[in-house]
């Protein structure tokens, strides 16, 4: 009886009896798992980022000597501990080696940056502990003092971190690329989406969704090498690499992406909302400009933001193009330095566990919290009230 | 029928290859409501379509024959089919209110023409709303999206919409096939009170609902006009076979 056709099985208790499905509830564990999976590595991703510069947090404040001792203590725990379990396990003995002969040299040279850490592994003296962290706190009272100035000298005697240069020309940049590439990116669409014969769209889409494909080391090279000498010879300013030359070459990268998000949000506004607007006697244009483009602004939306994100953390092109000089200044056409161009450029020369280090992963954690910023902003700002403003409540 | 708004000469149809409309000739009188039946597929929205040139939108259609407009051919070469269609407004099948609020709907036509006056524009909206006869649901919640409207509440919006633009024509195709009973008979009931201002053409698939609201039905067949007549007759005493076999519910 138990072995029925299942096409003519009768309407027994038996027959209806709950039935485990072993291969599916594999598979439903599998594909859960893996979504989870992703998600765990991008917070672990930026956990990550973010210990590295906590250095900077831990000893920042004026603290008491007993408190200094806490966070000596507790230190070890967030960082010293992953070292010692993780480190041996990726780079086997010659980390332990390294990190010993470092300690001596850093105790020495530089017990500014990274000693707590460092000395937990080779189980130093207690009593050094807190002499090291209070030259800390001196030194790293300076480097936040820095943050909020205009001067990047990481190297210097006297390092200053002037995260506000950085992030003036971090928006420079921004800004200038989407201007360019907004416009660019959203007009061209709407002209595929309504305006181009079959044929056209047919050519027109894929050859900018190909320039999506460009590696922008091969854009930076381009905007270096030919860019930069047609701009300066066309407005004739000083410097040949600047925020302008940069803000254009990243428009290239940023155009594929505004246009492919946004022709496809405009090819899935309905046909009916252009009919309509079409047997009212509005033109093609109207049309375009009036029902289409306001129907996919929420698309749209997304689109400018991805472009916005991709020219945020675009690190090539930056880095050739700009000419990678942190001033303070609005003038376009000065040399700026981005925070994703400072990772990308100093990242290879800092010390391990260097205030300078430190700083470089705070500056990653900053590009994280921003672009996370972003896109909240984009969820609950536009998805509420624009789009209500837009199409009524 | 001696007030001729409409006059269809010879007017063929092809989409690409295939034959649609086959040499249909018709007059369509002023100020009163005609209705197209027949089976799916026959050619009565394709010719609804053609009155304000909504197929050009369609790759590869050749259309040949006179379209004859208060006597202009409205496929003359010279004609521009923008201004066509503001005298020739029409509601669709499935009612298609644009993502806004119900204000901005009704005055998108106006706007579109030029009309920038805020208290014009006020005026338009009302006197559509009220054409329409969905003000009294609506005149508390004009600047919610018209999307939260119900199906029937949408149509009725649809065609204040077209009436905004005031059209001389308005067509209809198949309005209220996807709406209930209730808001059947209020778009039925529109139809009548509007065609004392408008000329209105009407696509139904129901034929009771053809024997009430028009006063003229012609019945198409297979791209072919078959027969047009006054709607009593059609429905009482049809001259051609086929007619007779569609409205008894005989046919095929």
């Amino acid at each position: 009886m138990s072995s029925q056709n299942p096409t003519t099985f009768s309407f027994t208790k038996e027959s209806l009896k709950k039935q485990f499905r072993w291969s599916e509830f594999l598979a439903e564990k599998i594909i859960s798992g893996v979504a989870f999976l992703s998600i765990a590595i991008i917070f672990l991703i930026f956990i990550f980022v973010f210990k590295e510069s906590l250095p900077l947090f831990s000893s920042s404040k004026t603290v008491e000597k007993t408190e200094i001792q806490v966070t000596s203590t507790t230190q070890p725990e967030t960082y010293g501990a992953p070292t010692e379990d993780l480190e041996p396990e990726t780079y086997g003995t010659p980390t332990e080696d390294l990190t010993a002969i470092d300690v001596v040299e850093t105790n020495e040279l530089e017990p500014e940056t990274y000693g707590e850490a460092v000395e937990e592994l080779t189980v130093g003296t207690e009593e050094e502990t807190p002499k090291i962290t209070e030259t800390n706190k001196e030194g790293k009272n300076n480097t936040w003092s820095t943050f909020l100035s205009c001067e990047w000298f990481p190297v210097s005697e006297n390092p200053r971190f002037g995260l506000i240069a950085l992030l003036i020309g971090t928006l420079k940049v921004t800004i200038i690329a989407m201007l360019f590439a907004g416009p660019l990116g959203v007009l061209a669409a709407l002209y595929t989406s309504t305006f181009a014969s079959k044929r056209a769209k047919e050519i027109i889409k894929p050859v900018i969704e190909l320039l999506a494909a460009f590696p922008s080391v091969v854009i930076g090279f381009f905007a270096l090498m030919i860019m930069a000498t047609f701009f300066q010879n066309l407005f004739g300013y000083e410097t040949r690499l600047n925020a302008f030359v940069g803000g254009v070459a990243m428009a290239l990268a940023a155009i594929p992406i505004i246009y492919t998000i946004s022709e496809d949000a405009l090819s899935a506004v309905p046909k009916t909302y252009t009919e309509a607007s079409l047997a009212l006697g509005a033109s093609k244009w109207q049309t375009a400009f009036f029902v289409t483009l306001p129907a996919a602004i929420p698309g749209i939306f997304a689109a400018i933001l991805l472009g916005i994100g991709r020219v945020f953390g675009e690190t090539m092109i930056v880095l050739m193009a700009t000419g990678n000089a942190a001033l303070n200044s609005a003038n376009p056409f000065e040399s700026v330095r981005t925070f994703a161009a400072t990772i990308g450029s100093e990242m290879a020369e800092t010390v391990f566990g260097e205030t300078h280090y430190s700083v470089l992963f705070f500056i990653g954690s900053l590009l994280f919290v921003f672009s996370f910023g972003l896109n909240a902003l984009a969820e609950f700002y536009v998805k509420g009230k624009l789009i209500k403003k837009i199409q009524g409540k | 029928m001696k007030d001729i708004k409409i006059e269809v000469n010879k007017l063929s149809l092809y989409y690409g290859e295939k034959l649609a409309l086959n040499e249909i000739s018709m007059q369509i009188p002023r100020n009163k409501v005609t209705a197209l039946i027949g089976p799916s597929g026959c050619g009565k929205s394709t010719f609804l379509r053609s009155i304000n040139r909504m197929n050009d939108l369609i790759p590869d259609v050749k259309i040949t024959g006179e379209m004859l407009v208060e006597g202009v051919n409205i496929y003359d070469k010279n004609v521009d089919v923008v201004n066509i269609r503001k005298k020739i407004g029409m509601v669709f099948q499935k009612s298609n209110p644009f993502p806004k609020s119900i204000y901005e709907n009704i005055a998108y036509g106006p706007k579109i023409n030029g009309i920038k006056d805020k208290k014009q524009l006020d005026e338009i909206v009302e006197t559509s709303l009220r054409q329409a006869a969905i003000w009294d649901e609506v005149k508390d919640r004009l600047g919610d999206s018209a999307m939260g409207l119900s199906g029937g509440q949408q149509q009725r919006l649809c065609i204040a919409r077209t009436l905004a633009v005031s059209p001389d024509i308005v067509l209809m195709d198949e309005p209220a096939s996807a709406l209930d009973p209730i808001s059947t008979s209020k778009i039925e009931e529109l139809v009548h009170q509007l065609k004392e201002q408008y000329t209105i053409i009407i696509v139904t698939h129901n034929m009771q609902q053809a024997a009430r609201t028009s006063d003229y039905t012609a019945f198409f067949y297979l791209g072919e006009l078959i027969e047009m007549d006054k709607t009593k007759s059609i429905f009482t005493k049809p001259s051609k076979k086929q007619t007779e076999d569609y409205i008894t519910g005989r046919f095929g």
